[in-house]
């Protein structure tokens, strides 16, 4: 038995989700660039529709990641403004398996693993396998970031004999297209709703974290950070 | 009124308690420079990161050295610009959250707004209406300041900010990251009048700067005393710093005595990381003193970025009435004088 409510901005969508022992409800929109104006309004529209306030959860859920880093840190920061402020837990969701459990649950007839790919830039991707697992997933492979070919040599693919689906946009690179030519769906996003699914399990198990570690997985932690030198400059005072 | 303040537009964590009764309550600081400093400069991406990481651990001290419970918290104020887009992204997204949860009004808090307020934490706060030198890193500005809120550009830098002069000749001069403070206590131990930089633009009317010329003379007098490790002499260095600060100085004096006398204000507050500078200090003190003017500086710990300018100048705009809508709004640019006057 919880309520848990769920945020994520990891891609160009912006979602949340209450999921009421199981029962969903959820706000989804396309938000690309306006995350921090809409995040917190859609949470306050979704409270006030069903009739709860924070304090009456039992934890909030966010995509801790991979995806697009300021993203990620919105998220994690209004998250973590939350969870400290009402002194509720947070459970922290991978945003690959929550892709994994959205096409799951659109294609119920569907039990192949599935090759989850978001677009990394610099020509790699954020790279998961996920399964079936009950009503979830489970992961097959630990994320990392890697480049595309990285990706087709593999040996965990390999072992599939292409008895998988590509899903995410990241196949959209054509290094991967050899892969898969057919079975791929490049217009899956994570949705709030799957990690507010898989997070009342993690609950249920006590995987809850505090609000100060409810910190991104960014998985790209080293390239060559580009430093900026000049951070306000006079035209700030006259545009 | 009590405001929780936090600051994390750039490269330092800084949050704070500020009591309209009470006055400051505690204030920390979390300055990330020993992780910029191998990249000669700050890194967005670095930056953003920590701020995630340092802010809560941040509050939990400031709110156990304040004595403060969030019952005791009246409205949260965060720089919502000018600074980097996503460094700014975290304070604001924090802030404004916990303002949510804890149902109180958030308040969203110009940079350079706080900068200018900062001395107003002193003891012996200045009056409005007043002049104001803002110099940092980014800025070189003269502003008219009529009243809170209220500011009107009298002139500013047309190239290179002070603070960011300052930190090319430390490079010049192979002093580490930041190096306003490392040229100024360099130039501590220079003979005065070995060198003569020029001070651009003093003898022309107006209260524009610039001070990319400067830089110019001072990488000559660099280049024409290098030994075989390609630095001069350390009292060398240490006589061109000297005269590069005496240069910088000279011609904000000028250019701040030059404001007061065309506004016929007799108060100079100055604010910004370069306003810690201690020739500066006794330069226009002495030399405003002459002109039965004075001058107004904050403590040297919030010259700098801070989080108690932000709780303060937060503060003042909760007290008129300000307050944030559910939508975290953030601006890498903004101008000062677009702000509202209350
Ligand atoms: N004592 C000093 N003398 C000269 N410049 C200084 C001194 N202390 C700090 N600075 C300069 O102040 C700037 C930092 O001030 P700050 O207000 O944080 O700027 P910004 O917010 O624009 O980065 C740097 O350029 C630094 O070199
Ligand atoms: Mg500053």
């Amino acid at each position: 038995m919880s309520l848990i409510l769920a945020l994520d901005t990891s891609t160009d969508a912006c979602s949340v989700a209450l999921n009421a022992d199981g029962v969903i409800t959820s706000l989804f929109e396309v938000a690309a660039k306006s995350h921090t104006q809409r995040l917190l309004p859609m949470v306050d529209e979704l409270l006030k529709a069903k009739g709860c306030e924070l304090t009456d959860l039992d934890a909030i859920a966010f995509g801790r990641g991979p995806g697009s880093f300021t993203g990620l840190r919105i998220c994690a920061g209004i998250v973590q403004g939350l969870a400290f402020g009402a002194s509720l837990p947070v459970i922290p969701v991978s945003t690959l398996e929550a892709m994994a459990l959205g096409f799951y649950r659109a294609n119920p007839d569907i039990h192949l693993p599935l090759a989850v790919a978001l677009d990394a830039r610099m020509n790699e991707v954020y790279w998961g396998l996920c399964a079936r697992s009950g009503e979830l997933v489970e992961p097959l492979v630990a994320e990392q970031v890697i480049s595309p070919d990285v990706v087709v040599a593999s040996t965990e693919v390999a072992r599939l004999h292409g008895d998988f689906i590509g899903i995410g946009p990241g196949w959209h690179y054509p290094a991967m297209q050899t892969l898969a030519t057919v079975n791929k769906v490049l217009n899956v996003h994570p949705h709030a709703e799957n990690m507010a699914l898989i997070a009342a399990k993690l609950f249920a198990e006590g995987k809850v974290v505090s609000a100060l570690e409810a910190q991104p997985v960014y998985l790209r932690d080293s390239v060559s950070w580009q430093k900026r030198q000049r951070i306000r400059d006079s035209n700030d005072f006259l545009v | 009124m009590r405001v929780l303040g936090l600051e994390t537009s750039c490269d330092e964590t800084g949050v704070a308690v500020y009591d309209s009764e009470r006055g400051l309550l505690a204030h920390v600081l979390y300055t990330q420079i020993a992780l910029h400093a191998e990249y000669g400069g700050v890194v967005p991406e670095l930056a953003s990161r920590d701020h995630v990481r340092k802010l809560l651990p941040l509050i939990n001290e400031v709110m156990e050295k304040s004595d403060t419970g969030p019952a005791d918290i009246d409205a949260i104020a965060y720089t919502s610009g000018p600074g980097l887009v996503g460094a700014l992204m975290v304070g604001a997204s924090f802030g404004r959250s916990l303002a949510y949860a804890w149902k109180v009004p958030a308040i969203g808090v110009h940079h350079m707004e706080g900068h200018l307020l900062a001395p107003m934490l002193e003891a012996n706060p200045p009056e409005f209406p007043f002049v104001a030198l803002l110099v940092s890193g980014g800025h070189t500005q003269l502003v008219k300041v009529n009243s809170l809120g209220d500011y009107e550009l009298l002139g500013e830098s047309i190239d290179d900010a002070a603070g960011e002069a300052f930190d090319k000749a430390a490079k010049m001069l192979d002093l580490d990251y930041p190096g306003g403070p490392q040229v100024a206590r360099l130039a501590e131990r220079g003979v005065d009048g070995r060198f003569k930089f020029p001070r651009p633009m003093v003898d022309r009317p107006g209260l524009d700067f610039s001070f990319s010329g400067l830089k110019t003379a001072t990488l000559t007098a660099v280049n024409a005393n290098k030994q075989a490790n390609g630095l001069p002499d350390d009292q060398t260095c240490a006589d061109i710093a000297n005269a590069f600060q005496a240069a910088v100085v000279d011609t904000l004096v000028i250019k701040c005595k030059r404001a007061l006398e065309q506004t016929g204000m007799k108060t100079l507050v100055i604010a910004g990381g370069v306003s810690a500078n201690k020739k500066l200090r006794a330069d226009l003190d002495s030399e405003l003193a002459k002109i039965g003017a004075k001058v107004f500086y904050a403590r040297h710990e919030f010259c700098t970025d801070n989080g108690a300018m932000i709780a303060y100048a937060g503060c003042q705009r909760l007290l008129a009435g300000q307050h944030e809508t559910l939508a975290i709004n953030i601006k890498a640019r903004w101008p000062l004088d677009s702000l509202s006057s209350l």
